[in-house]
């Protein structure tokens, strides 16, 4: 317990680090003693106006979208017992991303993209919730015991086939449309965190669903050791696979609401902090919330930065740090 | 509670698998009750249910006919963390796909003991490092799981089961790629906690040997459906042990011992 208090301040005090680093760069130049003028009083210079109006909740949207995203990763693990699973492998971005171009395609404005984004992730993850109703039904741990297919690669593969329709589905849009919108339609698809204002709802939901999975963590524990496991030392599983599924999702849907599917938050962060801090999810969960803020939101800093007055995609810095990582995990997977 | 009130009672349950043509009803209206201080193991041929019971009395399914009572009271009456405290099970597959300390998988069987948002204290540590010690893995508190050879890895399962510590112990075929010493000193160690702690155990084994030297109760399974039971030297016989295997098997006096040799 103090071991975990500690990696929670610790990884806090770097959250904050990163947010302080976050309203100082860009492109006017403001003083460490302008940030906490802009953060009391916006109103009063032009620091406090582009510090309380453009990086500030920028930043929070960041952090929180990167919160989210590990967050869901995690659960997604344990949900489906697979280590490479992310917050996507059941598909949510690809129906999120079909709402959000449509959106674009009909010309709708920023908040009609995000809605449409919203609107898309439920559908597919009422969909998936649908087609693998099974693996979430009682029944299932009975036919689990009498030696039926594992619940898991079920449900992975439902979501898994649902991502790919959706992706066919993202292409003839990109394909059929016109060629003005196609640069804003690759950067939501590669998550983007341009001119996001509207951090609350994420930042609510990150807490909320920190606090539910955290009361959960110790029934994930015994997940991760099997179902009949963790049922016969008194979880009920079937309850705890629809309240997990529930909360990734919905924190997926959010995540990629904010800022449009950033890739490989959901999955390197949550691994490195298993490597450095073991696997109990009491201290992962928290944890993971933490850490993936902190590092979505130097991945912003630096993508609206190293290119100035350019603004990159944060999914693209998020993969130029994902893919070694994960290969790094993977080669250390083996020995 | 009394010596001899059931830690878990079967009252002519009957258990089936599959469905449509391919159904099939592995136990046919048993009846048995295992009481403080007994180690009852089942034998049986491979298919023949020995799982499929295991799993209704430790409320993974329901029985088709019939109920099963634990500690008096019907299964599912009880909260799952409630029936826990009063009942072990041991698993035959266990599957790894993420790392974990041998302490914390040991641990995880202290789980019913606490609540919502507590943490694992003192006592619960002891008892984890004692049941580790109890199946010779004292210094591998600290090793990850996904190291472990199959045998090691099967002892720290049966470790968590120990940490549990409930009176009724379920465990399906607990000696999986165990060597000989520790098939003995697990059994010794069940042996001991049902002679003098009044614990229950029913497990399922295919070593004749040692179900004949540690049991006091079998419960056999013969191909032709029938279920026997009762003390061991009276019902471990040649023509029982044909009718459920389908191979002769000669029974010798040995060394002090019952042995039971495959012809």
């Amino acid at each position: 317990m103090r071991r975990a208090v500690l990696i929670w301040l610790a990884l806090a005090a770097a959250a904050v680090a990163a947010l302080g680093i976050a309203l100082l760069s860009g492109s006017s130049r403001i003083l460490p003693a302008e940030i906490w003028q802009g953060l009391v009083d916006p109103g009063q210079s032009l620091a406090g106006d582009v510090i309380g109006k453009l990086r500030l909740p920028r930043a929070l949207a960041a952090f929180a979208a990167g919160g989210l995203l590990a967050l869901a990763g995690a659960l997604m693990q344990v949900l489906l017992r697979n280590p490479l699973a992310d917050p996507y492998v059941l598909g949510f971005s690809g129906g999120a991303a079909v709402g959000a171009l449509g959106a674009m395609l009909a010309g709708l404005g920023a908040v009609f993209v995000n809605l449409g984004a919203a609107a898309g992730a439920l559908a597919a993850i009422v969909l998936v919730f649908g087609l693998a109703k099974r693996d979430f039904a009682r029944q299932q741990l009975q036919a689990q015991a009498a030696g039926a297919l594992d619940a898991s690669p079920r449900l992975l593969l439902t979501g898994v086939i649902l991502g790919s329709g959706w992706s066919a589905i993202i292409a003839l849009m990109l394909t059929l449309g016109p060629e003005a919108k196609l640069r804003g339609m690759l950067f939501w698809l590669m998550g983007d965190l341009n001119g996001v204002d509207n951090w609350m709802p994420a930042m609510a939901m990150l807490l909320l669903v920190v606090v539910l999975a955290y009361a959960r963590a110790r029934e994930l524990n015994l997940m991760l050791r099997g179902e009949i496991v963790a049922h016969a030392l008194g979880v009920d599983v079937t309850a705890l696979r629809r309240r997990i599924y529930l909360l990734a999702s919905i924190a997926t849907a959010l995540a990629v609401t904010t800022g449009g599917s950033i890739g490989f938050i959901g999955l390197v962060v949550p691994h490195a902090l298993r490597l450095l801090f073991g696997n109990d999810q009491r201290v992962l969960l928290p944890a993971c919330a933490l850490a993936g803020g902190t590092l979505l939101l130097l991945a912003d800093t630096a993508a609206r930065t190293v290119v100035a007055p350019m603004q990159l995609p944060v999914g693209v810095i998020m993969a130029i740090i994902g893919v070694p990582s994960f290969v790094f995990l993977l080669m250390r997977r083996r020995t | 509670m009394s010596a001899q009130q059931a830690l878990i009672e079967c009252a002519g349950i009957t258990l089936g698998v599959g469905e449509g043509a391919g159904a099939r009803t592995l136990v046919r209206e048993l009846n048995l009750t295992v009481r403080p201080g007994e180690l009852w193991c089942m034998l049986g041929a491979n298919g023949v249910g020995k799982t499929t019971l295991l799993h209704a009395l430790a409320g993974l399914r329901v029985a088709q006919a019939g109920g099963v009572r634990l500690q008096g009271e019907a299964l599912g009456r009880r909260s799952l963390a409630q029936e826990a405290r009063l009942r072990g099970f041991l698993p035959q597959l266990l599957h790894d796909a993420f790392s974990a300390s041998v302490l914390e998988v040991v641990m995880m069987g202290r789980y019913p003991h606490l609540s919502r948002w507590q943490w694992e204290g003192e006592g619960d540590r002891d008892a984890a490092l004692g049941a580790l010690a109890a199946v010779d893995l004292q210094g591998f508190a600290g090793r990850d799981v996904l190291t472990l050879s199959g045998g090691e890895r099967q002892r720290v399962a049966i470790a968590a089961l120990l940490a549990q510590d409930a009176p009724l112990l379920l465990l399906d075929e607990p000696l999986t790629h165990l060597d000989l010493r520790h098939q003995v000193q697990v059994l010794r160690h069940l042996g001991g906690l049902a002679a003098n702690r009044g614990k229950g155990v029913l497990m399922s084994l295919h070593d004749l040997n040692l179900v004949a030297r540690f049991a006091s109760h079998v419960l056999i399974f013969t191909a032709d459906g029938a279920l026997l039971q009762g003390p061991v030297a009276q019902v471990m016989t040649e023509q029982v042990l044909y009718e459920a295997f389908g191979h002769r098997v000669i029974k010798v006096e040995a060394a002090g011992q019952t042995l039971f040799v495959a012809e």
